[in-house]
């Protein structure tokens, strides 16, 4: 018994947005076309446009984050949408009955999109199932899962330094086992069919079975980095160090951080990519962070685009039968 | 219904007329920005004429569409590109076919947002009846008195043609 | 009260019956098989043309929610969904939500389940005290209160020279260790078997070798103290053939596995279905078929439900904070003889697997106290019929806890009627 994917619609359209997981290459290209659109928005001296005007947004955060909280925020901003913040400290709410019934309660305030941190995998899914049909749900970050949007800012930087994605070689470097990031950059980059995708970090920080995702598993940095076009770097959480995964910061930096040296392996050309927030010194040494070819700042400027593009896509899908031309 | 030959008559004429209006008015570096998509094949042959200064901007108003929520996003949206600063700019503002004045609106409101020029006048190579805002042409190539279920279509960009089809 | 079920085929797989006759049952026990005895008349006739007549079920493993369980499954619903499902004896672990490491909690299920009726409750007394490892449960007065056997539930034992000591004084009082073998180091924190679905959603899994690695361990110290030992809940292949070569040297062990683990594998969780957060986890195919192919071979002696009824919002979380367990009673049967319609067993081979052999892991079956229809066996009998189609549907299910992942799934084969000791504890009506 197959069911239909839960984020698209009867027409196929991104209802919500839960996992780059099942996204078609076309529906990925569109989000990226969209957030294009929306990043001259952001050149404009009101940087808002009125497409979400009387809707509101959202933001459930289970899972303290700033950054991302704040970059969806200005982005529902931008789009002249209502914006609600909920922060909910603890897990314990996010279960049974009372789960529901916030829901509800927040659908019975005619909200129209939740956008979902949580620390356990699947919380968005969880959630999705159980919103209103009107609702669209965006995952902005479940447990080790997903994190599709911070995945598809990472596409639009890419595509705007490099262009095409067929002849490039990705190197992901870093804790894989635990990274949302990794996950949802891997299932895009496979999708939009790059050359030769790898993952590097010692075998604690690599998942079981992790080749099934289509990646190349290396354990060494200078053969992951060799002749690599764009070089990503995760964020290596201070924790890590306890419970055997690894000795220690020291240790894991000479053998896994980023430094000019370590770089010079990769393409002259190759991009620095880095989710934040940043370990100086862990994982990336400073001089390569804030280096030539260091794109992180863009990164964060193109996530505001994609999340507009990713919103207003989602809630902008009117009934199939009313779809209409605006005569001009 | 129009050929190319027609079709380049009326922009002759159209850039006669504003070439007469911006002297007059000593708008002499105006910027003129087309309308995604037929705005800016018109605006591309206007803009070459009448050899202005300023490159030309392009606006794609989708973002600004008074219908959003009835007939959702448009998947085919591409970046407005404005090449100079709007703010006390004189901005001649074109587009293919005015027909209810939704669509100038929205570049209005989108041009402002960019910032606050000093005028706007507008050019269409087709003008027709159905006026639902109170939005008149500065500069009109061609009128058209059609029935309401009759529209306007301009295929392009080379060669211009305009087309009169039945809409349900 | 003296019953005769006419019409039916007679399966006994202890006995080795599989034929059209008659079953005379006089008060609690079976008095005649085919023809009645001399003398007997019966008060009552069931005719069960077109059915079949089975031992009634008996079940290794269930939680029945009492006492103190918030799931809203007590002792008497869930004995009344058992009856409902062909099952006359229940295995209660030491882990419910009564903890088992005293002869008066003992006490309280067999008194409660005797109150209610529907079904006998046998209990697994603690192995440890308070099931910590750490210090030995008293075995002798919880044997005494009716403990059928020891175990320290899914609650791993540690510290290897405890559980050595635990199996050594569990066999000089003459009872089975039930094991549940699940490295707890390597197993902490996960919900899910670590391979490709797990890799895929971000679930923290739960290696093969947590199991080969408590099986190995507990090999071992069976061998050295001359335990009696079953394995529960099996769910890799791997650890299957440790047992099975164990077995082939001579060691006295015995293992089941749950149904839906014959069933389901890894890739059933979807994008997150809490119906399938199971414990140990749906692994891959290649286990699947390894079990199937352990009961093929004899290596896995019987079926369990593991039945865990669980109240709406038990499922109702992310994957990894759901509540593990399926409630399970209703489909054990219906999955049991789907084995049979796959041709991977017999019917009576199936069969077997939830009468027969539970009933000798137990010592149930040669003091006549379930698993087999010979004359002066206790008359737990099950009739169903092997040819009704039905849907599993929530609104329909007896237990209290309709969490499993089988609803909407077409099953082959239903109760129509169920003794417990010549008692009739169901029967059921179109």
């Amino acid at each position: 018994m197959r069911r239909r994917s839960l984020q698209h619609d009867e027409q196929g359209r991104l209802r919500h947005l839960l996992t780059i997981e099942g996204l078609k290459r076309a529906q990925i290209v569109d989000i990226l076309d969209t957030a294009e659109s929306f990043i001259s928005v952001g050149e404009q001296k009101v940087r808002k446009v009125p497409l979400l005007r009387g809707k509101t947004v959202v933001n459930l955060f289970f899972e303290a984050s700033t950054r991302t909280l704040t970059t969806f925020e200005l982005a529902a901003k931008r789009l002249s949408a209502d914006v609600l913040k909920i922060n909910i400290n603890t897990s314990a709410t996010v279960k049974g009955e009372s789960l529901l019934d916030m829901l509800h309660n927040l659908e019975a305030m005619q909200c129209d999109m939740f956008v979902v941190r949580h620390a356990d995998s699947g919380a968005a899914h969880l959630i999705a199932r159980h919103v209103a049909p009107h609702v669209s749900v965006i995952n902005a970050g479940d447990g080790s899962h997903a994190h599709p949007t911070q995945a598809l800012l990472d596409m639009l930087t890419i595509r705007r330094r490099k262009g095409e994605f067929a002849p490039l070689t990705v190197a992901i470097v870093g804790d894989i086992m635990h990274s949302r990031v990794a996950r949802s950059q891997i299932h895009a980059l496979t999708t939009l069919g790059v050359s030769e995708l790898r993952v590097v970090a010692p075998k604690t920080l690599i998942p079981a079975a992790v080749e099934s995702l289509g990646v190349h598993v290396c354990h060494d940095l200078d053969e992951g980095l060799r002749d690599a076009d764009v070089v990503i770097m995760l964020r290596l959480q201070k924790e890590r160090m306890q419970g055997a995964l690894l000795p220690s910061e020291g240790e894991y930096f000479a053998h896994f951080g980023l430094t000019e040296e370590r770089l010079a392996v990769a393409k002259p050309d190759a991009i620095v990519m880095h989710p934040g927030p940043i370990n100086r010194g862990v994982e990336i040494a400073s001089s390569v962070a804030d280096g030539p070819q260091s794109v992180i700042l863009e990164q964060v400027s193109n996530g505001i685009a994609v999340r507009m593009a990713v919103m207003s896509m989602t809630l902008g899908r009117p009934p199939a039968d009313t779809a209409e031309v605006q005569a001009g | 219904m129009s050929s190319d030959d027609e079709i380049q008559r009326c922009l002759r004429q159209m850039a006669d007329d504003l070439r007469q209006r911006l002297e007059a008015a000593r708008m002499g570096d105006a910027l003129m920005v087309g309308i995604h998509t037929g705005g800016v094949w018109v605006a591309r042959q206007l803009h070459a004429q009448l050899g202005f200064e300023q490159p030309l901007g392009e606006l794609d108003i989708s973002f600004y569409r008074d219908d959003f929520s009835r007939i959702g996003m448009n998947p085919q949206v591409r970046p407005s590109r404005l090449p100079v600063a709007v703010d006390d700019r004189h901005i001649v503002l074109v587009d293919d076919v005015l027909h209810t004045g939704r669509t100038i609106r929205a570049a209005m409101n989108e041009l402002f947002d960019y910032g606050r020029p000093a005028s706007i006048t507008l050019a269409v190579l087709a003008e027709r009846s159905g006026r639902e805002l109170p939005i008149q042409a500065d500069v009109v190539g061609r009128h058209f008195d059609l029935g309401e279920h009759e529209h306007i279509k301009l295929s392009g960009p080379e060669p211009l043609q305009l087309s009169i089809v039945e809409a349900p | 009260m003296k019953i005769s079920i006419q019409h039916g085929r007679l399966i006994d797989p202890a006995n080795g019956i599989d034929t059209h006759a008659d079953l005379h049952i006089a008060d609690e026990r079976i008095a005649g098989v085919g023809d009645a005895p001399a003398g007997f008349v019966a008060d009552a006739h069931i005719d069960a043309s077109g059915q079949v007549v089975c031992p009634g079920l008996i079940d290794l493993r269930a939680r029945l929610g009492e006492p103190g369980g918030e799931s809203g499954a007590s002792i008497a619903s869930e004995t009344a969904a058992a009856a409902s499902a062909g099952i006359t004896t229940l295995v209660c672990p030491p882990d419910g939500e009564a903890l088992i490491d005293n002869p008066a909690v003992a006490d309280l299920i067999r008194h409660r389940a005797k109150l209610a009726g529907h079904a006998r409750v046998l209990s697994l007394g603690a192995l440890t005290q308070g099931l910590d490892g750490h210090q030995l449960a008293e075995m002798g007065a919880l044997k005494e209160a009716g403990c059928i056997g020891v175990s320290n539930g899914l609650r791993a034992v540690e510290n290897t020279q405890v559980m050595r000591r635990a199996m050594e004084y569990a066999a000089s009082q003459g009872l089975t260790v039930f094991l549940h073998a699940e490295d707890p180091w390597l197993a902490a924190g996960g919900c899910a078997h670590e391979g490709a679905v797990s890799v895929r959603l971000g679930l923290q899994g739960i290696p093969e070798a947590a199991e080969t690695i408590a099986v190995a361990r507990d090999l071992q110290l069976i061998e050295q103290t001359g335990a009696r030992a079953h394995f529960g809940l099996l769910s890799s292949a791997r650890a299957l053939r440790m047992i099975a070569r164990a077995r082939f040297d001579g060691l006295p062990v015995s293992a089941d596995v749950a149904a839906h683990q014959l069933y389901l594998t890894e890739m059933d969780i979807g994008y997150f279905d809490t119906q399938c957060h199971v414990r140990p986890p749906l692994r891959t195919q290649a286990d699947r078929d390894g079990l199937r192919q352990g009961l093929h071979e004899g290596t896995l002696g019987a079926i369990c439900s593991d039945h865990r009824p669980h109240g709406a919002d038990a499922k109702l979380a992310p994957f990894p904070a759901s509540e593990p367990g399926i409630s399970a009673l209703e489909t054990l049967l219906p999955l049991t003889l789907r084995l049979a319609d796959e041709g991977l067993l017999s019917l009576s081979q199936a069969l077997a697997c939830v009468t027969q052999r539970p009933a000798e892991i137990l010592g149930l079956l040669a003091r006549g106290e379930g698993g087999s229809l010979a004359v002066g066996a206790r008359a737990d009998v099950c009739l169903f019929d092997p040819e009704t189609y039905w849907e599993l549907r929530a609104e329909e299910m007896h237990s209290a806890g309709h969490n499993t992942p089988f609803l909407g799934w077409e099953l082959k084969g239903r109760v129509t009627a169920c003794l417990l000791a010549g008692q009739i504890t169901h029967h059921y009506c179109d």
